[in-house]
């Protein structure tokens, strides 16, 4: 992973979240938000909650705006699809929901088990009324997170920001 | 194991009885929903009416957004097996404020009572489950005061239990099965959302 190259992107995202006033961060473990879930743990700010299935952060995001707190959903695509029959809470309660999910099977991806899910991912989440902001440059990210969570916490959208796989760079598992 | 006793309706009502600004109520889809609302429907109850497998991270998010409320998640049997792994979810935050109660009455019951994985084994051709012990898994995923009621000389301390004891509460509650009249909560979701928050924050 190439991660040298785009240094702060994740810095960024936390940083646009802290502003946002987000108190909850849900999240399963993740190479590629590897960074950015260590910065929520290390928080005082916000409760850092590792799941275990993605479908959880549904709920948990729905029970948090009952009680008055934004949150957000760190996943992979593959997770969307763990996901999908929940997902329908948003657009059934009307709460603002916001997750950030990087991409497998996407560009240049060497595992083929991933590519289902990573080409799907887009087209479910579309089908389950979420709006979509897409960020294949680290110069895109912030302002895309920034926009996202608008659209989420201020326009009362379901809303996900992929973080394309030619952001985060492609998996080689240690090959050159 | 002796067939189960309790009366869902009568115990649902003694668990709410009083209900003040302090006690946030989700209740899972079908029996539980009908369950509170048959108590007395009130802003702040969340009646689900769907999103199965739901109502325990729901609990758990609320319960961490306002941790000096008291949060109590009312579901069946068949819903807490579509979310098992919520239970450790909910151990690795241990939320003092928080109680679960599972009905359960070995069926699921919006289907037409087909058995769940908590009916016995050896029950017949159609009616067998695994006897699953959900409140075994609960202390298996690290709650530690997860128990079973069975009995209504133990309906009291349950009460207190779920109201007041330090949490995360645990409770399966083992409950006949029943034909009940449906009591319907209003059903738009973004109504019971925005006349919850008003109740308990001052604005939807």
């Amino acid at each position: 992973m190439n991660a040298s190259a785009t240094p702060d992107w994740r810095d960024q995202i936390f940083e646009v979240l802290q502003d946002h006033d987000v108190k909850q961060v849900y999240h399963v473990p993740d190479a590629g938000h590897g960074k950015l879930i260590e910065a929520c743990q290390r928080s005082n700010s916000m409760h850092t909650l590792a799941l275990t299935t993605e479908e959880e952060g549904i709920p948990l995001a729905a029970g948090a705006w009952l009680g008055g707190q934004r949150s957000v959903l760190l996943m992979q695509s593959s997770g969307v699809g763990n996901t999908i029959n929940l997902m329908g809470m948003p657009k059934t309660l009307r709460f603002p929901f916001l997750t950030l999910i990087t991409m497998r099977g996407d560009y240049g991806e060497f595992n083929s088990w991933q590519y289902p899910m990573g080409q799907g991912t887009p087209k479910v989440l579309e089908a389950m009324g979420v709006l979509l902001y897409s960020v294949e440059t680290a110069d895109e990210v912030k302002a895309t997170v920034d926009a996202a969570a608008r659209s989420a916490f201020n326009g009362g959208q379901a809303v996900a920001v992929l973080l394309r796989q030619k952001l985060i760079g492609i998996k080689n598992f240690g090959k050159k | 194991m002796s067939k189960a006793t309790l009366q869902r309706r009568p115990l649902v009502k003694q668990l709410l009885e009083n209900a003040g600004d302090d006690l946030l109520v989700i209740a899972g889809l079908g029996s539980s929903n009908w369950d509170i609302t048959a108590a007395g429907d009130r802003p702040l109850n969340m009646p689900l009416w769907g999103s199965m497998g739901a109502p325990v991270g729901m609990g758990l998010g609320l319960a961490m957004a306002q941790p000096k409320k008291r949060v109590l998640v009312i579901t069946g049997d068949g819903d807490m097996l579509m979310s098992l792994g919520s239970l450790a979810t909910v151990a690795t935050q241990m939320p003092e404020n928080l109680a679960i109660v599972v009905l359960d009455n070995e069926k699921f019951g919006e289907t037409g009572n087909q058995a769940t994985h908590t009916s016995p084994r050896n029950n017949g051709p159609t009616d067998s489950g695994a006897g699953t012990d959900l409140a075994m898994i609960a202390r298996g995923c690290g709650i530690p005061d997860a128990t079973t009621v069975r009995e209504s000389s133990e309906v009291a301390d349950l009460v207190k239990d779920v109201r007041t004891k330090k949490g995360p509460v645990f409770r399966l509650v083992k409950v006949m099965v029943e034909k009940l009249e449906f009591v319907m909560p209003p059903q738009d979701g973004a109504h019971l959302k925005d006349r919850f928050r008003q109740a308990l924050l001052g604005h939807p």
